[in-house]
């Protein structure tokens, strides 16, 4: 006979808003252990294996830095939408598109080579991203549909037409059937910062700039301002005077464009062409790291980098422990199951409500029936 | 029942006290209610007045003290507890389903499976038997804010109450709905019953209370015979001290004034089922005079501000013309840049957001109007400037906080306010629109606004006010005109206008057609 209750604190505390990622990864790291040892592995070689080994080389930091880009370029996006509550969870499929169309050229012009085609297809990517993100903003303000599921069903629809493209009239025709595009020309491939020391690309370069630009037009300009103005309270956006569709544009063109200028950098970058399958997941574990970092794009690329970490250690426990490297998207999900809800409980305290069966001298008989509090 | 209950108070408080963290929200209050008296509650908003009625009503469960009920003591965990004891409690805010007819909606509250037709018959048997007319078979949605409230007051009674706590009644009804009313509860003393009646109306409860207990920040600070006391000794009471009369000097040749805020023929129709229609209204407002409208709440005052702020856009774009343009077509921004200001009904949410500094909330209204002063090139925001601001207006409106830039919803209700309406008047704004300007706002605080809005009005502006509060209106208005169901009367000059005459109004009729109607409702 017992229930409980969140009851809303009347103040946050400022402290524990920021050590609240902290926490969670504490916490991670505590639920981790119980997982290895269940599965029969010491828990301290597992941790080292899944969290120091992967970094403790300089061409390892330089793997750290490909996996970290896209998921922070996706999540700065992605924090701008969310401030201003709205609900774009189909960055995955921007990525894809993003990777599409920047591909255009080196895939379908390959004998247009010079210094113009990589920004043209860095360009063509951003569009392409925006374009795909356009889409559900532009069902929510017509027909007021949830972003969350036209966004979310995008994603699945770019995943397929990019697997046709490649099996099908993109295919390399001297690629013994491979369902891959031809190998980009060199012209078209993003440079490595330092070739010498490991594979990282501008890929990351963009990701900074693009954390440090976001973070000054959230905190230092008027549209960050309306941006939160409308998340946290419409109706006195409207009152402002901004308008809650062109909001709705702003938010997705941009989250957009960014997941797709990460799409093609990948594209370019990492891999060199098109394949069935281009992201492990980049687009959803940025919501992940979005509210590790506390939507606050300097965070962002702290949370980022943690998050590219799991995937390397994830890839590292296969090898050397023989477990499965899903063991990667476990700890994504534990890390922000912890996040919320550390942050639920900075918002709220549980109450226990156990229900009142002391009896009073006196009012005995008023309260043979003992009731719930009426709700109100 | 024995002699002794009879001696015994109905109900007595001893030493209640509820803390909420760091606030003492009631601190050892003592009350008495005897049989057979209307009981005053007074105090100002944030005197612990709710507090204290939730604890009697079960809804909250006191830190400490004691409630004694026929002598006894006893402990009112639920209101379910209450209602048993017969504590029977309207709320100012109504809980009623528009879409349920109003024997339904009693027969929801009552629980115990009686046929919706019996309790029908017994709630239209009570509802004439106390003169409060009302057909059970009515849809909630179709009745005025005086029907719904009888609804309350009728299912309350059902339960056959000793004590009937009555929150702010006649907030929502029209001077005459009031009057019904104090025949009623006046019946219900004749028959034994006590009322606990929560108002901070002062003239009201001189005529019907027959004792009085003023809260003071948590505390009791008196109890007294309303009868006995002036307005004023009550009011001094309630705030601590005295309270600065609002001056309104007359003004000269108005008629050859410009008008700076024009409304021609503005219709609109309803946006949801249950929102009011706007019928074509017509209401000049000229530089130097203060214009009030005057109405029950929910007669479309809060549409007919969302159509003159620019929330919500016009077809035809000469229906609101600001300082002899047409605004009809412009946004809430176009309309502030013709030298428009705007002060909505709710605070939090509407007016300010919460969560936001009281610096950012500055710029929410003026970032447009002051660009150059408070955005810089590239939409850089200038946060020094803006806070310097807001200090300004901190200070002029003597708006008391704890730290120097807090969240608008770490305010109180005044404060905010004061806030709000600094906020534009810094604007030195030649057109202001102002719904409900000192709802919930003390006594001292309310002044300073009126007296503000006054000011600005005789400095040439224009200045447009809706408020429920009559006083308030014979207060500071130049003229009053009428909003019911979504008309509006002619403006009456302040010279000619007396309480009946806006009373009737605002009950939908014509000067001596209203009596007939409040029959047939």
């Amino acid at each position: 006979m017992m229930r409980l209750e969140l009851v809303k604190r009347p103040q946050r505390s400022a402290l524990f808003s920021a050590l609240s990622p902290f926490i969670a990864f504490a916490l991670t790291i505590i639920a981790g252990a119980i997982m290895f040892a269940l599965l029969g592995v010491n828990p301290l070689t597992a941790f080292r294996i899944y969290f120091i080994e992967p970094i403790s080389q300089v061409w390892q930091l330089h793997e750290l830095a490909i996996k970290a880009a896209p998921l922070i370029l996706i999540a700065v996006g992605l924090s701008v939408c969310y401030k201003a509550n709205i609900w774009n969870i189909g960055a995955e499929g921007q990525f894809i598109l993003g990777g599409i169309v920047g591909s255009i050229i080196p895939v379908l012009f390959p004998q247009f080579e010079g210094p113009l085609v990589l920004p043209l297809m860095l360009l063509l990517g951003m569009v392409g991203g925006a374009a795909y993100a356009a889409i559900p903003a532009l069902l929510k303000t017509r027909f007021g549909t949830n972003e969350i599921l036209t966004s979310l069903m995008l994603v699945y629809v770019a995943q397929l037409f990019l697997d046709w493209l490649v099996r099908g009239p993109w295919r390399d025709p001297q690629g013994h059937g491979f369902p891959q595009t031809i190998q980009f020309n060199d012209s078209a491939v993003l440079p490595e910062l330092m070739p010498d020391a490991g594979r990282a690309n501008w890929g990351f370069v963009f990701a900074l700039v693009a954390a440090v630009l976001v973070w000054i037009l959230m905190s230092r300009m008027l549209k960050g301002f309306e941006v939160r103005v409308l998340g946290s309270s419409p109706r006195a956006g409207r009152f402002a005077g901004f308008g809650l569709n062109r909001m709705v544009f702003f938010a997705f063109l941009l989250s957009g464009a960014l997941a797709g200028l990460a799409g093609i950098s990948e594209v370019s970058g990492a891999i060199g062409q098109l394949q069935p399958v281009i992201s492990p997941g980049y687009g959803f574990t940025a919501i992940i790291v979005a509210f590790l970092g506390r939507l606050n794009p300097l965070g962002i690329v702290a949370a980022g980098l943690v998050l590219a970490l799991t995937y390397l250690g994830g890839e590292a426990v296969q090898s050397a422990l023989g477990i499965s490297d899903k063991v990667a998207r476990v700890f994504q999900g534990m890390l922000l199951f912890f996040v919320l809800g550390c942050d639920t409980l900075i918002h709220y305290r549980i109450r226990l409500i156990g229900l009142a069966l002391t009896k009073p001298q006196g009012t005995a008989k008023l309260e043979v029936a003992p009731k719930l509090k009426e709700a109100r | 029942m024995s002699a002794n209950q009879n001696d015994t108070n109905l109900l007595e408080v001893r030493g209640l006290t509820k803390i909420f963290g760091t606030l003492t929200a009631c601190d050892h209050i003592d009350l008495d209610i005897a049989r057979g008296e209307i009981h005053a509650l007074l105090g100002e908003n944030g005197a612990g007045k709710s507090t204290l009625v939730k604890m009697l009503f079960g809804s909250l469960e006191p830190n400490s003290g004691e409630i004694f009920w026929n002598g006894q003591a006893v402990r009112i965990s639920s209101p379910g507890v209450a209602k048993k004891l017969g504590i029977g409690m309207v709320f100012q805010h109504f809980s009623l389903f528009e879409a349920l007819t109003a024997a339904e909606n009693i027969a929801l509250s009552l629980d115990d499976g009686s046929p919706i037709s019996s309790i029908a018959a017994k709630a239209r048997a009570l509802s004439f038997s106390y003169g409060l007319p009302l057909d059970p078979e009515s849809l909630v949605g179709d009745l005025s804010v005086g029907e719904r409230q009888r609804i309350e007051i009728i299912r309350c009674l059902l339960q056959t109450p000793q004590l009937i706590i009555l929150d702010e009644p006649t907030s929502v009804l029209t001077p005459q709905e009031a009057d019904k009313l104090f025949e009623t509860l006046e019946r219900l003393r004749s028959e034994g019953k006590s009322i606990l009646y929560i108002s901070h109306r002062l003239e009201e409860v001189k005529r019907i209370c027959d004792r009085a207990t003023v809260l003071r920040h948590g505390k009791v600070v008196g109890h007294c015979n309303p009868r006995e006391e002036t307005a004023s000794s009550l009011a001094r009471m309630m705030v601590g001290n005295e309270v600065q009369a609002v001056v309104r000097a007359p003004v000269e040749g108005i008629d050859k004034a410009q008008p700076l805020l024009e409304i021609r023929n503005l219709s609109r129709k309803p946006a949801t089922p249950f929102s009011i229609p706007l019928k074509g209204i017509n209401l000049n407002v000229r530089a130097g005079e203060v214009i009030g409208i005057a109405g029950v709440a929910g007669n479309g005052q809060g549409e007919f501000f969302e159509s003159v702020s620019g929330e919500v856009l016009q077809q035809d774009a000469a229906s609101v013309r600001i300082r002899g343009k047409d605004a009809g077509g412009l946004t809430i921004t176009g309309r502030r840049l013709l030298g428009a200001a705007f002060v909505p009904e709710e605070r939090l949410g509407h007016g300010a957001a919460p969560r936001m500094k009281l610096s950012e909330n500055l710029l929410l209204s003026r970032h447009a109007t002051d660009g150059k002063a408070f955005v810089g090139a590239g939409g850089m925001v200038k946060s020094a400037a803006i806070y310097a601001a807001a200090q300004r207006i901190i200070e002029a409106m003597d708006v008391r906080k704890s730290v120097p830039d807090p969240e608008a919803a770490a305010l109180s209700g005044g404060n905010l306010q004061k806030f709000i309406v600094g906020r534009e008047l810094d604007r030195r704004p030649s057109v202001m629109v102002v719904n409900q300007p000192t709802w919930g706002v003390d006594a001292g605080a309310a002044a300073h606004i009126r007296q503000a809005l006054i000011e600005l009005s005789r400095s040439g502006s224009a200045v447009l006010v809706i408020s429920q509060d009559l006083d308030e209106l014979f207060e500071i208005s130049d003229a009053i005109a009428v909003m019911h169901n979504g008309e509006l009367s002619k403006p009456m000059p302040i010279a000619e206008a007396t309480f009946e005459k806006v009373g009737l109004l605002m009950g939908g009729a014509e000067p001596g057609h209203a009596e007939h109607r409040l029959e047939t409702a």
